[in-house]
């Protein structure tokens, strides 16, 4: 009963009182406002980073084979050393466990024709694995697979680019293209957020390009990935397993940094981990600190609202206020304003991260969001602290002796 | 009233019938604020008694204080002591808000008091558009609208100009006249002999305590 008087009388003190109104609501919208744009900006830069940094998968180890530069077990230096057809077999044999995927990487360039249309890309003759190690999203069709290497079919999966440069607008799948001298069917096309180049690859069955290149058995590069859970010390334990199984084999020098590079993701994802970690303590102190200014400037406005006020309070508790009833009237009417001006804030802030979202991708900063929970918490921390900063003067308003507070100055 | 020891108020003991219209005068140092807060709960004595309305004022806290001065005293101020942001009616009507009497009531409580103080058409206007003894009118029926014991009056002239000062002080004999108990502090001599009694303090003691013959503020005021 008595608290809708309440509320009324606390309306009409904001109404009549714009300007300390308008101060003390500015103050917790601009927090609120600017929060929002930082940790949103600054999530934006963390998106750009994930999307450079982790696009392709981190659990994979590459190997390269290179020449010797030791001679060992009665062979020269500076052999060259391949990888063949059955290197691919005994690393299934023999880390069975320990491996999830093996693919071959052979590359080639080479001009591709379909009707008026050419263009020289680079071909990768793969396994069906190799999806998993660029982490290719299909958009129609399929990837290569099993029955294609097995029947070294002539078929091609084409990235979204090379779509786009050679049939326009038209569907490619089922269409034939020629790549060197061969014609080859596609049956997907793929999309990458490794970029613009990730996006000009051709993959075609690795059986296939040993057919056309003599019926030869060369893989080239072999790439392996393991399970995840192998973690960061396993990933290093497998690859110099590798290494040591491989230089047995090949007869290299076990002391020869050549021969054979490897090349572990394992450790770039680390790195990369380790600085998104930093990116994100940034973000947040960021974000952090924003906050704590929000918060001193709506405690100072509290404090100069209370103290300007002191007279009116004591003439007030002259009249029969009591100090519950100065301290609740003081609470009230913050929280109110800073819960509508934060309100305000959060909208206004969200608003304007959504509408410059995209435009901002030019300056490495992709799809600025901040998550609403984050958003909404904010928002109440400062409230919040807008009344304990308004409680602390108005319990000393209110214990001050009116007479006090009513002495002409 | 009782008596009380303090470094300003050495020995006061008085007594205020109902109705009795009383000026506290004396020099500045005299003690006179320190007894008007004291009656006005807006000070405690360290010694002594204070009875009100047959009620021991003792042990208060803010809160039961503020009760007590919502329920038994009006206040009128030297600075009027308005609240700037509201109208005259609002102002009125502070202390029945405090009361918790509903908004209809209070308002019309308030435009009666207004109407007695000559300033109802004023209603709606805000202090700053009122003359000094409008808003100490306006004062006055602030102090009335809670129907205290009391009205307790703190230089209520002191910032009025002679005539304003002798119309603020035929209304407070009007009021007076219908049987309200009224202290005036006061400085000034002409004010004080409006007054029924004149208690001079000096230096925290009483030294004079009489009845005096009326001057009726009404023959100075045209």
């Amino acid at each position: 009963m008595f608290n809708r008087d309440r509320w009324r009388e606390i309306f009409e003190t904001i109404s009549k009182n714009k300007l300390r109104t308008f101060l003390s609501g500015f103050t917790v919208a601009l927090g609120i406002f600017i929060f929002i744009i930082l940790f949103g900006l600054g999530n934006g830069l963390k998106n750009s980073f994930q999307e450079f940094f982790l696009d392709d998968a981190s659990n994979a180890i590459f190997m390269y084979p290179g020449k010797t530069s030791m001679p060992y077990k009665g062979f020269k230096a500076n052999r060259r050393i391949e990888f063949d057809n059955e290197d691919l077999e005994d690393i299934q044999t023999n880390f069975p466990l320990l491996i999830e995927y093996t693919t071959p990487r052979i590359s080639r360039s080479g001009l591709t024709r379909y009707k008026g249309e050419n263009n020289t890309y680079t071909t990768r003759a793969i396994a069906p694995g190799y999806q998993f190690v660029e982490k290719t999203i299909l958009m129609k069709g399929r990837f290569i697979n099993q029955s294609d290497l097995n029947k070294k079919a002539k078929h091609a999966v084409i990235g979204r680019l090379v779509a786009k440069d050679l049939f326009k607008n038209e569907d490619p799948l089922g269409k034939y293209i020629d790549i060197g001298s061969s014609v080859y069917k596609i049956v997907g096309v793929f999309q990458d957020d490794g970029g613009d180049r990730e996006e000009r690859y051709i993959y075609i069955p690795y059986t296939t390009r040993q057919l056309l290149e003599k019926g030869n058995d060369k893989v080239d590069q072999i790439i392996v990935t393991f399970p995840k859970e192998l973690g960061h010390v396993g990933a290093l334990a497998l690859e110099s397993s590798l290494k040591k199984y491989f230089k047995d084999k090949k007869s290299i020098d076990p002391q020869d940094p050549n021969g054979i590079y490897f090349q572990n993701l394992t450790d770039d994802l680390k790195q990369s981990q380790q600085f998104a970690v930093v990116l994100q303590l940034i973000v947040s102190f960021v974000g952090l600190g924003t906050l704590i200014a929000g918060i001193i400037g709506i405690s100072n406005i509290m404090v100069f609202v209370v103290k300007e006020r002191t007279k009116e309070l004591g003439i007030r508790k002259a009249l029969g206020a009591t100090p519950r009833s100065v301290i609740q009237m003081i609470l009230q009417e913050s929280i109110f304003i800073t819960a509508i001006s934060g309100y305000f804030g959060l909208l206004f802030g969200v608003f304007v991260l959504e509408s410059i979202g995209l435009k901002l991708e030019d300056y490495f900063i992709k799809n600025p969001f901040i998550d609403i929970g984050t958003a909404i918490t904010a928002t109440i921390v400062l409230i919040i602290f807008g009344a304990v900063a308004g409680y602390i003067p108005a319990k000393r308003a209110a214990r001050i002796k009116p007479i006090v507070a009513l002495r002409d100055e | 009233m009782g008596s009380s020891s303090l470094h300003v108020l050495k020995g006061i003991n008085f007594n205020v019938e109902e109705g009795e219209l009383v000026a506290i005068m004396g020099s500045s140092g005299s003690g006179k604020s320190t007894l008007l807060n004291i009656l006005g709960m807006l000070d405690t004595a360290e010694e002594g008694d204070y009875i009100l309305d047959d009620v021991p004022i003792k042990d208060l806290n803010e809160t039961k204080a503020a009760k007590y001065r919502n329920k038994f005293l009006g206040f009128v101020f030297q600075s009027f002591n308005l609240i700037n942001y509201k109208t005259a009616l609002e102002n009125v009507s502070l202390p029945l808000y405090y009361q918790g009497i509903p908004r209809k009531e209070r308002q019309q409580e308030a435009l009666d008091y207004l109407e007695k103080v000559g300033l109802k058409d004023w209603a709606t206007h805000l202090p700053s558009e009122l003359s000094g003894g409008q808003k100490q009118r306006v004062a006055i029926a602030r102090a009335l609208a809670s129907k205290p014991k009391v009205l307790l009056a703190d230089e209520p002239t002191g910032a009025l100009d002679t005539t304003t000062s002798y119309e603020v002080m035929d209304l407070i004999q009007k009021i007076n006249h219908e049987g309200k108990t009224i202290l005036v502090v006061t400085h000034e001599l002409d004010i004080a002999q409006m007054c029924k009694r004149i208690v001079l303090l000096k230096d925290g003691v009483i030294i004079e305590d009489k009845k005096v013959e009326q001057v009726l503020a009404s023959s100075y005021v045209q």
